[in-house]
């Protein structure tokens, strides 16, 4: 119980770190390689998998160190996808052990086949009966359609919350079809997944452990807006202390000074309020996990984004060109901000969470 | 010393000094003397040379035993007692820290001046050295508690030839020397919580130096930095926070609720669990032996979030706000932030971005400190103080 790092999940930033700075530019497509070196090399795909079954065995916490380092350099790979979302839905799952034991060694990855903007607060709509069910199940096979799924156009496998459970499905049944869209994020981008007929595995789960998992995979995206907050702050700051005008560095107007005095402010919050969502996640689900991963989502999602539009603005004009990096963290905060709820279905979790009710009708 | 070491010694003081029956001073001596006032600090000046996270385990066992009404000498521990530890000499740091913790004896800070408050580095109180002593000239502005106090910490000019920073020495000011005159001043909340102190020929021994001469900034760096965690720290042990103040009055009074509050108090609630877990981050990062840059965030956080939950507040309730418990003109004999009525926190709040370091100023600190932007470029860096425009 620390919201400081410890040793081993310094040591695992180093790794990430060291790997990217080595094998990763921002704005550059993964062909493949970056996730493998990163997956199975480092070992991040198994992080949160049990031992047993060749995964690493260890917790939230260290997830979160790797997601803060793949924030900070916009890495394009599945992980928070593949490694948190769809790793964390098949944790609780019987029989799943086979993917899981791939899934740790690299071999495959998993899309949770969920729009990315969904709530942890609401349903997915697919696991819905009657009128406003977005999949039908006849048979073994599954058919519908499921927009704005991030992760999916990489995935091996696709996860799909239905009414009964989990469908796992291979992305190259014949009946699956992955659109990718043209996307905000161009480092993470969505897809729409369509099912006809497509041959699928129903295994059953835990009421509410759908909404508990993209819950989870919200904690842990704090720790990667943080990330993405940090890299915008420190090369603003880098900036501001080299370009010169009006025969001074720009860095010493006070006009700025304050700005990023207090950009600094939230994002030692969001660093302590990430942290606290990964620990209280590493304990177990609990009352105070759901109150510390609301918390961490109503906060970093807007700081990532401030951090960002700061950046872009802070450049001049640089900032506003696609050839710099800006633009990359700008479209990844604000993906991220709306990602597994916004920061607003976070706060409104919190009425229940913590008892603070809304207005009484006259 | 380990937190076994603490229980054991917490028992040997309550099963010697029963809190119910021991005078109170009585019981804070018998505390401090049994290294149970502040766990860090060295044997023999309250402390145990423990390690600063043993601190809350001790506050916590002794929770309920008399208390040294922090409000009231919070200038005492927060600012002179960090500062004579650091620079005092053995004999300063035994005459003044046990009658300090106790509260039997009340400290006051003699900084700012009508010429200088941001600026410190500009004051213009002189002390001129006179054999074994120092004759004091000058006068001190927004003394927060000086009515109240038996020393003050005090920086005065020994030198006006050199660059301000480097004229500056420190002393301990005894406030019931001849020369010392405290007027109140009244305050925006109608009380005076603060005062103005003229000093006129005020003699004060060399004994009562702080450090070295000309090293008073060096001196005062150590009061300001824990005043800003002192502000910032968050509410004293036990106490009740803005925020749950709030909370309990919407809870209790549906009546008050509307959307537009609903929103900015849920907005307002995680703001408040930011700032505690800063704090709590901050504190393990300092009990760890890592004190982190976000010390000087903690104040600035603070004083933001403090000003907009007691607004907040005022507008919570409705036509109560319109009303005042009390403008009477009187001598406060304490600080507290959550006191009184919603109108008098509200107004006691402005001055949290103003005292202890303007939020402006923190934010200057910030950005050259801790991100490492340039200064703003400056005229006074170089010049003797006697040659500053003023
Ligand atoms: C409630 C209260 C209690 C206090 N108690 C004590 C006490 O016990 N002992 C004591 O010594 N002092 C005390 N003070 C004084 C306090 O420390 C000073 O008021 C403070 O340092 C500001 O100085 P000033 O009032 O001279 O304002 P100024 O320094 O004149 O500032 C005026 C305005 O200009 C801004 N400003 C100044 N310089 C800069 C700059 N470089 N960049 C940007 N903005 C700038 C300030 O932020 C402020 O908004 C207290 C003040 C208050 C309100």
């Amino acid at each position: 119980m620390t919201l400081l790092y410890t040793e081993i999940e310094e040591q695992l930033r180093a790794a990430v770190r060291d790997l990217l700075t080595d094998k990763a530019s921002p704005g550059a497509a993964d062909d493949g390689e970056l996730w493998k070196a990163l997956a199975r090399d480092i070992g991040v795909a198994g992080l949160l998998i049990p031992e047993e079954l060749g995964g690493a065995g260890a917790s939230a916490r260290e997830a979160a160190v790797v997601l803060e380092e793949l924030g900070r350099a916009v890495t394009p790979v599945p992980y928070l996808t593949s490694a948190v979302l769809a790793t964390r839905a098949l944790l609780g799952v019987p029989d799943a052990e086979d993917l899981l034991e791939r899934l740790a060694a690299g071999e495959i990855t998993a899309a949770l086949a969920v729009p990315f903007g969904s709530s942890p607060y609401r349903s997915p709509l697919s696991t819905l009966g009657d009128g406003a069910q977005a999949v039908s199940i006849a048979g073994s096979a599954i058919s519908g359609q499921i927009a704005a799924v991030a992760g999916a156009d990489v995935a091996d496998v696709l996860v799909v919350p239905v009414r009964t459970g989990l469908a796992i499905v291979a992305a190259d049944d014949p009946g699956v079809t992955v659109t990718p869209v043209t996307s905000l994020d161009l480092t993470r981008p969505i897809a729409t997944v369509e099912f006809a007929s497509a041959a699928a595995r129903f295994v059953a789960v835990e009421p509410g452990a759908v909404r508990d998992t993209l819950a989870f995979g919200a904690g842990l995206l704090a720790s990667e807006q943080l990330g993405v907050a940090e890299w915008c702050l420190t090369s603003t700051v880098a900036y501001l202390r080299e370009r010169t005008q009006f025969a001074r560095p720009v860095g010493s107007f006070q006009a700025l000074k304050h700005r990023l005095a207090d950009l600094w402010l939230e994002i030692v919050g969001a660093r302590a309020a990430a942290r606290n969502a990964a620990d209280q996640l590493a304990a177990g689900w609990s009352h105070s996990a759901r109150v510390a991963v609301a918390v961490a989502q109503a906060h970093c999602g807007a700081v990532a984004v401030h951090a960002a539009e700061e950046c872009v603005q802070l450049h001049g004009g640089i900032g506003m060109t696609w050839e710099h990096p800006a633009h990359l963290y700008l479209k990844r905060a604000k993906t991220d901000e709306i990602a597994l709820g916004t920061p607003g279905d976070h706060r409104e979790a919190l009425v229940g969470l913590v008892d603070l009710p809304g207005p009484v009708r006259a | 010393m380990d937190a076994t070491a603490v229980r054991e010694r917490v028992s040997a003081l309550l099963a010697e000094h029963d809190p119910a029956t021991t005078d109170p001073t009585e019981f804070l001596r018998a505390r401090f003397d049994a290294g149970l006032a502040w766990l860090y600090f060295p044997v023999g000046l309250g402390g145990l040379g423990a390690s600063r996270d043993l601190q809350s385990l001790a506050d916590q066992l002794l929770r309920g035993t008399p208390d040294n009404d922090p409000g009231r000498i919070a200038i005492g521990l927060g600012m002179a007692a960090p500062t004579i530890l650091a620079f005092g000499t053995e004999e300063q740091k035994r005459r003044f820290l046990r009658p300090l913790y106790t509260g039997e004896e009340v400290w006051c800070q003699l900084f700012s001046e009508p010429g200088a408050g941001s600026d410190l580095a500009s004051l213009a109180t002189r002390a001129v050295r006179d054999g074994d002593e120092w004759v004091v000239d000058g006068q001190k502005v927004w003394t927060s508690g000086a009515h109240l106090s038996r020393w003050g910490i005090l920086v005065a000019r020994t030198d006006p030839d050199v660059p301000k920073h480097r004229g500056i020495t420190y002393f301990i000011c005894d406030m019931h020397a001849p020369g010392v005159e405290v007027r109140p001043l009244r305050q925006i909340t109608g009380e005076a919580e603060f005062n103005e102190v003229f000093l006129t020929g005020v003699r004060l021994s060399d004994e009562l130096r702080l450090g070295e001469i000309g090293d008073g900034w060096r001196v005062a760096q150590t009061t300001l930095m824990n005043e800003r965690v002192a502000i910032g720290g968050g509410t004293p042990r036990g106490r009740r926070s803005m925020i749950g103040l709030l909370a309990d009055t919407w809870r209790e009074r549906p009546e008050l609720r509307s959307h537009d509050l609903h929103q900015r108090l849920l907005k307002l609630w995680v703001d408040s669990e930011i700032m505690r877990l800063t704090g709590a981050r901050l504190r393990e990062q300092l009990a760890a032996g890592h004190p982190g840059p976000e010390g000087s965030g903690m104040k600035l956080l603070f004083a933001q979030l403090h000003q907009e939950a007691s607004g907040f507040e005022v507008e919570l309730l409705r036509d109560e706000g319109l009303g005042y418990d009390d403008w009477s003109f009187r001598r406060s004999d304490g600080v507290d932030f959550l006191g009184r009525g919603a109108g008098y926190r509200y107004l006691r709040a402005k001055g949290n971005s103003i005292e202890g370091g303007t939020s402006e100023i923190l934010r200057n600190i910030v950005a050259e400190r801790v991100l490492g932007l340039p200064s703003e470029p400056r005229v006074d860096k170089d010049v003797p103080w006697k040659d500053l425009p003023r």
